[in-house]
């Protein structure tokens, strides 16, 4: 191919954006063609092909974001946007407020405590315990919960995700070897742990698991960003 | 639909002001989650029968909350950057993922199916 457009084509957002795109495209055939199953995750194989185009490139981060930043600031409104399920959703909200309260109080604390509790013992770095705290909220809000409190926000991410996929694998085998049959709590559980990847599971597999899992992330949504700034401090200084 | 993301950018922009000018510790589209849900019940409040999927904000939200997956690339590829930490302490932060994970599941079922059991009469 000819050099310059090569050059031209490596700098230009609209390369890379197209690149996030197609990256995603194959990803959800995958995803597709392996009946959604949870560990054929199509943020995950979208990831590793753009990395490895990046890598094979030579293409710096940064280049790369000046065109993918178009996507990422998506992430902004598709959070706002977790009002309208929310609002929907409110009288279901309401029938099962004390469950719920609860629920939500003890999952979030569980969720920040044992990922830090145990990285920490596992040896991993400040930056990254700050990085992990956030993991069980979705994308957009736990990155700016790393970001405030000196994490990696990118880093972040990538720890969303993988939780994300973990929560969605393992809910089901393990709900079902508890015999836990209230699909309200179950979904509650997927939602609460991980997010948007969870909540997209428990529809696979119950429409109350799947609205009660939207519920749960959207309130997780706003505790855990009030919940890390409080905990955090007691177990790392 | 171009007014439906009017109003989300506009919630997520007085969300971001709110969070920072009071210096809240939620951040600002957490706020601006809050905003929404509360101005769709106000909305709804003198429209009984309506349903909040079929107004402009309704329809824009499930149209970027049906591509919620993509959005997450860009930030997802920033692994690039860090993956020297990431093989470095790849085996911590992947048992901390998986038993942090599972102890979550397990707390939010149990707790909810205590406290539905004591409250129900």
């Amino acid at each position: 191919m000819n050099w310059k457009l090569w050059v031209y084509l490596q700098e230009t957002p609209l390369f890379w954006l197209t690149a996030t795109l197609a990256a995603f495209l194959i990803a959800d055939e995958f995803s597709k063609a392996a009946r959604r199953h949870p560990l054929v995750n199509p943020v995950l194989i979208a990831v590793a092909l753009v990395a490895a185009l990046l890598k094979l490139s030579g293409t710096p981060y940064k280049i790369y974001f000046d065109g993918a930043q178009f996507v990422h600031f998506l992430l902004g409104p598709a959070t706002v946007a977790l009002g309208v399920p929310l609002h929907k959703n409110f009288a279901l909200v309401r029938r099962n407020l004390a469950p719920m309260a609860a629920a939500l109080v003890v999952g979030a604390v569980v969720a920040i405590l044992s990922s830090v509790v145990i990285g920490a013992w596992a040896g991993a770095p400040r930056v990254a315990l700050v990085s992990l705290a956030p993991k069980s909220v979705t994308a957009g809000v736990a990155m700016a919960v790393s970001e405030k409190l000196g994490g990696l926000p990118p880093l972040t991410a990538v720890l969303v995700i993988l939780t994300g996929v973990i929560g969605a694998v393992v809910v089901t085998p393990l709900m079902n070897a508890l015999r836990i049959r209230d699909y309200a709590a179950r979904g509650f559980a997927a939602g609460l742990a991980s997010h948007g990847i969870g909540t997209a599971r428990a529809f696979t597999v119950n429409p109350i698991a799947g609205a009660f899992a939207g519920i749960a992330m959207g309130l997780n949504a706003v505790v855990t960003p009030v919940l890390v700034p409080l905990i955090l401090p007691w177990l790392i200084r | 639909m171009l007014r439906g993301v009017f109003l989300l950018l506009l919630c997520q922009l007085v969300g971001e002001v709110l969070a920072r000018g009071l210096s809240l510790p939620a951040p600002g589209p957490v706020i601006g989650i809050a905003l929404l849900a509360a101005g769709l019940a106000l909305w709804a409040r003198r429209r009984p029968a309506a349903d909040a999927d079929a107004t402009d904000v309704g329809k824009a939200s499930n149209a970027l909350l049906g591509s919620l997956s993509l959005m997450f690339v860009p930030a997802g590829v920033g692994v690039v950057q860090y993956f020297d930490l990431l093989t470095a302490y790849g085996v911590a932060l992947a048992l901390a993922l998986i038993v942090s994970t599972v102890l979550t599941l397990l707390a939010t079922v149990g707790v909810f199916l205590l406290v539905k059991r004591g409250s129900a009469p």
